[in-house]
């Protein structure tokens, strides 16, 4: 058994101590709030206690002046405390531009982790120290919910979405990593660790084993495979709309509507092609499902995403931004 | 107390019979009150099992006391037992049952055989649920998660939902009634600010419970339905959103959790004031605050769901409105405290479960700001900080108003008290065992144990251990007043129509009432609570 007996996780993320400094702040007022009351309970309790049956205290009917006071002030307060998590939420949710990404699946009972240089994870995650990470949460079949305490990050892996979280790692070890969404027998038993390392040790870490390709290579790889390029091709005589320069842009649907070429949008025309069908197109696009699995579905849309019009995009130091919907 | 009253009256409406006939047919709101207290104790002890169950395989960190699905099976069938079968319904079905029409001077609830229905209805719900649990059982959480509920389980889902699709419509009707009877058989003069708060209380409920309660029946029977037909609402292989069932479901369960702590809240407001023997600290603050709960707890069901993905501007609506929320809250109890201040403070059994209740649900209350707020929330939600804080809502305040009102009026109920002294003792060993049961969670859910763990890594054993030590307490602590209660029915002694001095309707009845409950209709020509005047003899005729 482990005789450590702390009262506070370990903080190794960037975010971790402005979540704690919160934390100790709602403690505080709340502290003082549920000490106070404690007190002036037990006071009057004891003290205006019965001493003879026959007592019958004067009537006080209430007072408007006391009401409004502790109406106000723990209003103000629970503002001053709504205000402040707002603010460390929207950080939570920003990622740096200059993160690394790493996509996430989730599949019963394991965590499925690449990094965009390509190297495959199965429940563990190297990291470099002090350099931002982006994920790119999903799931192969149910919720689950990607859980470092140590960086007091929690995102749902939800099937069919991209959710988004990030982190700075600020000091080396080894971290516990949950499932935090309830998924079935193994649910206790989806646990991994996040590794963060030095970052010489990452480099030589991302050096050793096989030389990966990259999320963008393997997805143009199958999109050559699968045969997307006969109709989806880079000149405009496909029967497919030309992807070039499609990602994070805005699209005319037969419908009518218009909406954003996103992570969720490519996804869903792999899998469910008549859903959104591009104006002027015809739908004759055959599905997908049952064909690619979540992290090829990944690889094609880093590839689509690569596909930006500012070619830098194919330089592959610089795999995909964002495999998740713009928001 | 004078010595003519120290014997049972002559007739009450448990004489109208004991045999099964009298029980099963009876449209005697009291009775069925009683019908309730029985099923739910059940339902308790059964739900109870379970959560001993969960505790002891939580003793080892490596899940060495039973397997994965058996502990995933107990968790669940305890927070759906607990839940659908004993939360909700306990103290409206049986305290509300038996003491909102003495309260308001009526005969009997609006509809008498309706509520006789939702007790039949109650029971068939609870009989298919326990039906699905025991064969074959359930092992989705309460809260039914869709695609896992409809695609992954390999369990009793469908059957198990149906359970509580019928239960639904017991609560339905139950909150009818109650809207009914308060606006249309109150007794001459007694105008909606002479009401009890406890009558407040749960016509609030009752809104919640009508406008609720079919949003949750609808849900799960959605569910149902994907199961039994493949129908893609929720499952994203065919198309659905399992996230709309997250909305759907938290839409009727966050208001939920006020059907389970409103009407405690006005158990609470009856007890302070009685045994202060003084009238309650703003009156008009704490009936609009139940109203004011009622209405803002609709708004806030999305403060369950700040890490699935929901944009971070809905999320901010979501907080401040849960914000909003805990200000009626944080006025209850601020005037209950201020109630005690130059009383006449009697330290008796239903007072001390007020201490209780004003204590734990301060800490219940006030964690939840903790997870109302989206810096927060990230770390804390789905550990085992948010099982804490929803057992310190629902145990210690719920449950704490429960048994404070089960023994306020149980020498109403049943014409006879209970040993004090065995009162005391067992509120001291509930208090004592829930704190440590729940307490090392708070701290177990911020180092970071996600709820729902059949197995756990090695630092979190001491917390654990801690924990199921309290509800080992707890547990003897719940035995006690069955044990005491029960022993009184047929032991006690006669309790005399009003052993505290109380003040309010029902207590200007004979102990235990007639059948008809008052001899001539009550006129109320006072204001509520007005212990400054000597509570009013009984009438008898």
């Amino acid at each position: 058994m482990n005789p450590a007996f702390p009262l506070v996780p370990v903080r190794a993320s960037s975010v971790a101590s402005e979540v704690d400094a919160l934390f100790l702040f709602i403690l505080t007022v709340t502290g003082i709030a549920a000490v106070g009351i404690w007190i002036a309970l037990l006071y009057f309790a004891i003290r205006y206690r019965r001493r003879s049956d026959d007592e019958r205290p004067a009537e006080i009917e209430g007072s408007l002046v006391l009401e409004l006071t502790w109406t106000i002030i723990p209003f103000l307060l629970m503002i001053a405390m709504f205000v402040w998590g707002a603010k460390v939420f929207f950080h939570l949710n920003r990622p740096p531009d200059d993160a690394m990404t790493v996509s996430v699946v989730g599949k019963r009972w394991m965590w499925k982790l690449q990094h965009p240089t390509g190297q495959r994870e199965v429940n563990q995650l190297h990291v470099p120290v002090g350099r931002a990470v982006k994920l790119v949460i999903t799931s192969e079949d149910t919720i689950h919910s990607f859980y470092v305490p140590a960086f007091r990050i929690k995102k749902d892996a939800v099937p069919g979405r991209y959710n988004l979280a990030w982190f700075q790692a600020t000091r080396t070890g080894t971290y516990h990593l949950f499932c935090a969404e309830y998924c079935g027998t193994e649910h206790s038993r989806m646990t991994g660790s996040i590794v963060v390392m030095e970052p010489e040790e990452y480099q030589v870490w991302l050096a050793g084993g096989p030389a990966p390709e990259s999320p963008v290579l393997q997805g143009e790889k199958l999109f050559t495979d699968l045969n997307c390029i006969t109709c989806h091709r880079m000149d405009d005589a496909g029967r497919g709309p030309v992807l070039r320069g499609v990602f994070g842009r805005s699209v005319k649907l037969a419908s009518g509507e218009e909406i954003t070429a996103d992570a969720a949008y490519v996804r869903e025309s792999i899998l469910i092609p008549t859903a959104k069908v591009v104006a002027g197109y015809q739908p004759v696009m055959p599905t997908y499902q049952g064909q690619v699995n979540e992290e090829q579905i990944l690889a094609l849309i880093a590839y689509i995403e690569s596909l930006r019009i500012p070619a830098s995009a194919a330089a592959p130091a610089r795999t995909p931004t964002s495999g998740a919907p713009s928001r | 107390m004078t010595s003519e009253s120290r014997t049972l009256p002559a007739d009450h409406y448990l004489k109208s019979g004991w045999d099964l006939k009298s029980w099963l047919l009876t449209t005697d709101h009291k009775r069925i009150g009683l019908m309730y207290l029985v099923s739910i104790t059940l339902m308790f002890a059964i739900g109870s099992i379970y959560a001993g169950i969960v505790r002891w395989n939580l003793l080892v960190p490596n899940g060495s006391q039973m397997s994965a699905e058996a502990y995933n099976k107990a968790f669940t069938g305890h927070g759906v037992v607990m839940v659908f079968f004993f939360l909700i319904p306990s103290i409206p079905a049986t305290l509300g049952n038996f003491l909102i029409p003495l309260m308001i001077g009526a005969k009997d609830l609006a509809f008498p055989r309706i509520n006789l229905l939702s007790w039949y209805i109650y029971v068939i719900g609870a009989a298919l649920t326990m039906y699905a649990l025991l064969t074959g059982g359930l092992e989705t959480g309460w809260t039914f998660y869709t695609p896992y509920s409809t695609v992954f389980a390999e369990s009793n889902v469908a059957v198990a939902a149906v359970g509580i699709f019928i239960a639904g419509f017991s609560s339905i009707l139950t909150g009818l009634n109650f809207i009914v009877t308060i606006h249309k058989m109150r007794a001459p003069g007694l105008t909606w600010f002479r009401l009890p708060l406890f009558v407040w209380a749960h016509y609030a409920t009752a809104i919640i419970q009508i406008l609720g309660t079919p949003v949750v029946a609808i849900t799960i029977l959605l569910v149902a339905l994907e199961r039994l037909f493949h129908f893609g609402f929720f499952d994203p292989n065919r198309g659905g959103d399992p996230i709309l069932f997250q909305h759907l479901f938290w839409f009727y369960s966050h208001p939920a959790v006020y059907i389970m702590i409103l009407p405690s809240m006005g158990v609470i407001s009856e007890i302070v004031t009685c045994f202060s023997r003084k009238r309650i600290f703003g009156y008009s603050f704490i009936a609009m605050s139940s109203l004011a709960i009622a209405v803002i707890g609709f708004l806030v069901w999305a403060h369950h769901m700040f890490v699935t993905g929901l944009s971070v501007y809905s999320a901010m609506v979501f907080s401040a409105l849960t914000y909003l929320v805990a200000v009626p809250s944080a006025i209850k109890t601020f005037n209950w405290t201020a109630t005690l201040f130059r009383g006449s403070v009697q330290w008796d059994t239903p007072m001390i479960y007020v201490f209780c209740f004003i204590g734990l649900f301060l800490i219940g209350g006030l964690t939840g700001l903790f997870l109302g707020n989206l810096g927060t929330d990230v770390h804390l939600t789905d550990t085992y900080f948010v099982v804490a804080h929803f057992h310190y809502i629902m145990v210690g305040g719920a449950i704490m108003g429960y048994l404070g009102g089960l023994h306020f009026w149980w020498p109403k109920i049943t014409g006879r008290k209970y040993v004090e002294s065995w009162g005391k003792v067992s509120s001291l060993l509930v208090f004592v065992g829930f704190n440590l049961t729940f307490f090392p969670q708070f701290v177990l859910g911020y180092l970071g144990m996600p709820r729902r763990y059949w197995s756990y890594p090695e630092e979190f054993q001491i917390l654990n251990v801690l924990s199921t030590a309290g509800a080992t307490i707890l547990g003897f602590g719940y035995l006690f007043p069955f044990s005491y209660l029960t022993h009184s029915v047929f032991r006690g002694e006669p309790a005399g129509d009003n052993p505290w001095g109380a003040k309010g309707l029902e207590w200007t009845t004979q102990s235990p009432p007639k059948t008809h409950n008052f001899d001539a209709v009550p006129v109320v020509d006072e204001e509520p609570y007005d212990y400054a005047s000597p509570p009013k003899e009984t009438v008898r005729v």
